[in-house]
């Protein structure tokens, strides 16, 4: 058995697990694990300007291939600044790999140089964690870390390194495999289960497929789509859903909750039958609770029993990886062996009802004459992009209405922060979703406020020779906010003017990068076909109308059915 | 309806697993009434006994909760079926000239032993079902208790008799 010091090993696996590219920055604490890196040169390493950006980084990366993402960062600060982007990869299950630095075994809990109990700290927002106190478990660990990240439900696991760890020798016996004693995900969903799902939805005159970001996770999009062409069955998406189930299908009703589609809130609280699948019945998708889809019965099927019966009765849990049980239902139903004529007919006055939503209130806004309006920029960046581009958005109301106007089609073509809404998120997405698919064209949606959070990592997208190209739709607002405060605190707008903007064309061409303006509707289209065209890195920035809010909504603590319409 | 259960918990004897388990009680708004934590025959992993309140839908989702964890290894609500607790109490209580003798006599009708006696103190030893410490708390009170430590509950489902 080959002996290795610790930093080697943390090399070795990364490489035995498939690993490309990482994203880090470094410090006293993780020169040592840098130094072999470097030297061994077959990992690509992205180096950032904060980390936060490596974590979100790494979790675009992971977002838009499935694949665990991997960062680095050293002691302390560096490991503290870690915690936002493993917080926002926690909300969203996301697969990935943190290695902090810490100070050596011998100086832990003295209050050393850079000493922070990261381990501590993050134990609340990790799906697991560890600190390496023997180099001989660091084989074990790194195995388990990657198995833990990827499996079951996805989410972060840190591992922290003390410095002397990383250069103390041990054999490295690393496993194919692991098992686990305590820790078994249950994947395969129960056939009876299965069955009744299929009984009740026999039985159904006005079902709804609500998906979630589950089906995304599980790679799940062709069995889903193939279930709900089966049935002839409308489908609403949560914003962690989209891109779970194509967008354009005449089968999508679009996106439900908060700021979901009229059609879809309205299908939901008079649906007879929810079929829930790999969403979490969070509460911007439910309003008040009391009054949530009081007539439907409730299919749920969800990898992790903590989501099931966690906000709402459930009459079918189904405990396991939406993608077999989707498979298995696919099966059921062609058992049946019902004519499709039959399924159609059996909901066709739902779907008249459903239609009669649709054309009452659509998707839609008003336009004016001489100011931009954000849907519209968004509409014209689906119509240019053909729905073909991975976008990732910042938060507020630039997220929503992407989630709104823009149709996706392709799995992992849409990266969010959802669970924790995290702003600063997108750009460094978006340059891990670059990372991985150099050729894509990769498109981060922001709000003037958001993009100033981590515009340092252009700096990144620039060193990286990348195309990230970034849309700024400027409100001179933190608009989300503003709109609550027009609706629910009497336009009194406190602390959300951002009246003074950076001129961030300037800001583009500081960093190197090509910035263009629009400020009339007329110049839009002109200045999105010549960002999207340009090379390198684009900041396309888009002066819109101030007080534009998001419609429909509704509001927190109100049922679903009680929308502010545009 | 609000009830209180025992939960018995089998953990990976590692750093942190116990703070991973009080961390998602007090992160999540779950309360512990009282925590147990000792070796098992098996020393990787750890024996904790919780007892909780809440009504099914918390319970449910506390236990699911506690099965998520990574170091959890195995979770009975030990209140579902028929199980045995006990909990010991260390009390002392003032005993001077003219409450001595009471001291004593409540002893022997509650089965506690006196573990420590001082010229003013006796220290009580007093095992049993939750209910009973209770019960001999409030007699003792009147007569002027000093200090109390308790262990918590700790709990056994009981093996099924054949008849
Ligand atoms: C400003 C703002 C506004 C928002 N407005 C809305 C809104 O209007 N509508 C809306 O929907 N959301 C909205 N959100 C997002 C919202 O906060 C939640 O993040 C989102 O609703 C959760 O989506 P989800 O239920 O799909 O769950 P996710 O967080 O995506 O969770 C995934 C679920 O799938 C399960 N899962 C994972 N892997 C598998 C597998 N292999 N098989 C089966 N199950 C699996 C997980 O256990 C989990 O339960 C908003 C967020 C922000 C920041
Ligand atoms: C890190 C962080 N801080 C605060 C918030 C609260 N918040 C949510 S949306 C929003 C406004 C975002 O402003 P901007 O990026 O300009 O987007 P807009 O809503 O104007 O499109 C704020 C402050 C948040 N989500 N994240
Ligand atoms: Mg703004």
């Amino acid at each position: 058995m080959t002996k290795m010091t610790g930093k080697e090993m943390v090399v070795e696996a990364l490489k035995r697990e498939g690993v490309e590219v990482c994203f880090g920055f470094p410090g006293g604490a993780i020169i040592d694990v840098y130094d072999t890196l470097e030297r061994d040169g077959t990992i690509k390493h992205v180096l950032v300007r904060h980390e936060q950006g490596a974590t979100h980084a790494a979790d675009g990366y992971a977002r838009a291939t499935g694949r665990v993402g991997v960062c680095i960062a050293t002691s302390g600060p560096g490991a503290t600044n870690t915690v936002t982007g493993i917080a926002t990869a926690y909300a969203d299950s996301i697969p990935m790999v943190v290695f902090t630095g810490q100070v050596p075994t011998s100086l832990i809990g003295n209050d050393a140089f850079q000493e922070v109990d990261i381990v501590g700290i993050t134990r609340p927002c990790t799906k697991h964690n560890y600190l390496v106190k023997d180099v001989k478990d660091l084989p074990r660990i790194l195995k388990e870390a990657f198995t833990v990240a990827r499996s079951g439900r996805p989410g972060p696991v840190l591992i922290d390194l003390p410095k002397d760890v990383q250069n103390a020798k041990a054999e490295f016996d690393y496993p194919e495999k692991i098992k686990f004693r305590s820790y078994n995900p249950v994947l395969e969903p129960h056939s009876k289960q299965i069955e009744r799902a299929y009984r009740m939805i026999e039985k159904s005159r006005r079902p709804i497929f609500y998906v979630g970001g589950g089906v995304v996770i599980a790679n799940a999009h062709k069995e889903m789509k193939e279930l709900a062409e089966m049935l002839h069955a409308p489908v609403t998406m949560t914003l962690m859903g989209l891109s779970g189930f194509p967008g354009t299908s005449e089968l999508s009703l679009g996106m439900l909750g908060m700021h979901g589609t009229y059609c879809s809130n309205m299908a939901m609280a008079h649906s007879d039958l929810i079929i829930a699948v790999g969403a979490r019945f969070d509460d911007r998708v439910t309003g008040k609770i009391d009054a949530f889809a009081p007539k439907a019965k409730i299919i749920h099927i969800d990898i992790d029993p903590t989501s099931i019966q966690k906000n709402v009765k459930v009459d079918i849990p189904i405990v396991g990886d939406c993608r077999k049980a989707l498979k298995k239902i696919v099966k059921a139903v062609k058992k049946a062996g019902r004519p499709a004529e039959a399924w159609k007919e059996q909901f066709q006055e739902w779907w008249e009802q459903l239609h009669a939503w649709e054309e009452r209130h659509p998707l839609t806004y008003k336009e004016e004459p001489g100011v931009i309006k954000p849907q519209y920029v968004i509409e014209q960046l689906y119509d240019l992009t053909k729905g073909k581009a991975i976008i990732s958005t910042e938060v507020g109301q630039n997220q929503m209405w992407t989630a709104q106007f823009y149709k996706f089609d392709e799995p992992r073509s849409f990266l969010t922060s959802g669970g924790l809404g995290t702003m600063g998120y997108g750009l460094p997405a978006a340059i891990g979703a670059q990372m991985a698919f150099p050729d894509k064209l990769v498109i981060d949606v922001a709000g003037d406020g958001s993009i100033q959070m981590n515009i340092q990592e252009l700096a990144t997208a620039q060193q990286e020779k990348l195309n990230v190209k970034v849309v700024i739709l400027n409100n001179q607002f933190l608009g989300m906010v503003r709109q609550w405060q027009e609706l629910f605190y009497d336009r009194v707008y406190a602390a959300t003017d951002f009246t003074f903007t950076p001129d961030f064309v300037k800001i583009a061409e500081a960093y190197g990068a090509t910035g263009l303006r629009a400020t009339k509707p007329e110049e839009v289209r002109e200045v999105l076909e010549k960002g999207l065209e340009t090379p390198g890195v684009v900041i396309m920035e888009f002066v819109i109308a101030r007080e534009e809010g998001v419609f429909p909504m509704v509001p927190a603590g109100k049922a679903t059915t009680e929308m502010l319409l545009v | 309806m609000k009830h209180k259960h025992t939960l018995s918990v089998l953990v990976e004897n590692t750093p942190g697993a116990l703070s991973r388990i009080t961390g998602l009680f007090s992160g999540r708004g779950f309360n512990i009434e009282s925590l147990c934590v000792a070796a098992t025959l098996d020393p990787t992993l750890s024996h904790l006994t919780l007892v909780t309140t809440g009504d099914d839908f918390i319970i449910e989702q506390i236990i699911k909760q506690l099965n998520r964890l990574v170091d959890v290894y195995k979770v009975v609500d030990v209140t579902e079926g028929v199980y045995v607790e006990r909990e010991m109490a260390l009390v002392k209580v003032k005993a001077e000239d003219e409450t001595r003798a009471e001291v004593l006599r409540m002893c022997d009708i509650f089965r506690c032993k006196v573990v420590d006696v001082s010229p003013k103190t006796y220290t009580i030893e007093v095992t049993g079902p939750e209910s009973k410490l209770k019960a001999v708390i409030e007699l003792l009170k009147p007569i002027g208790i000093k200090e109390i430590a308790r262990t918590g509950t700790i709990a056994m489902v009981r093996e099924k008799k054949t008849v």
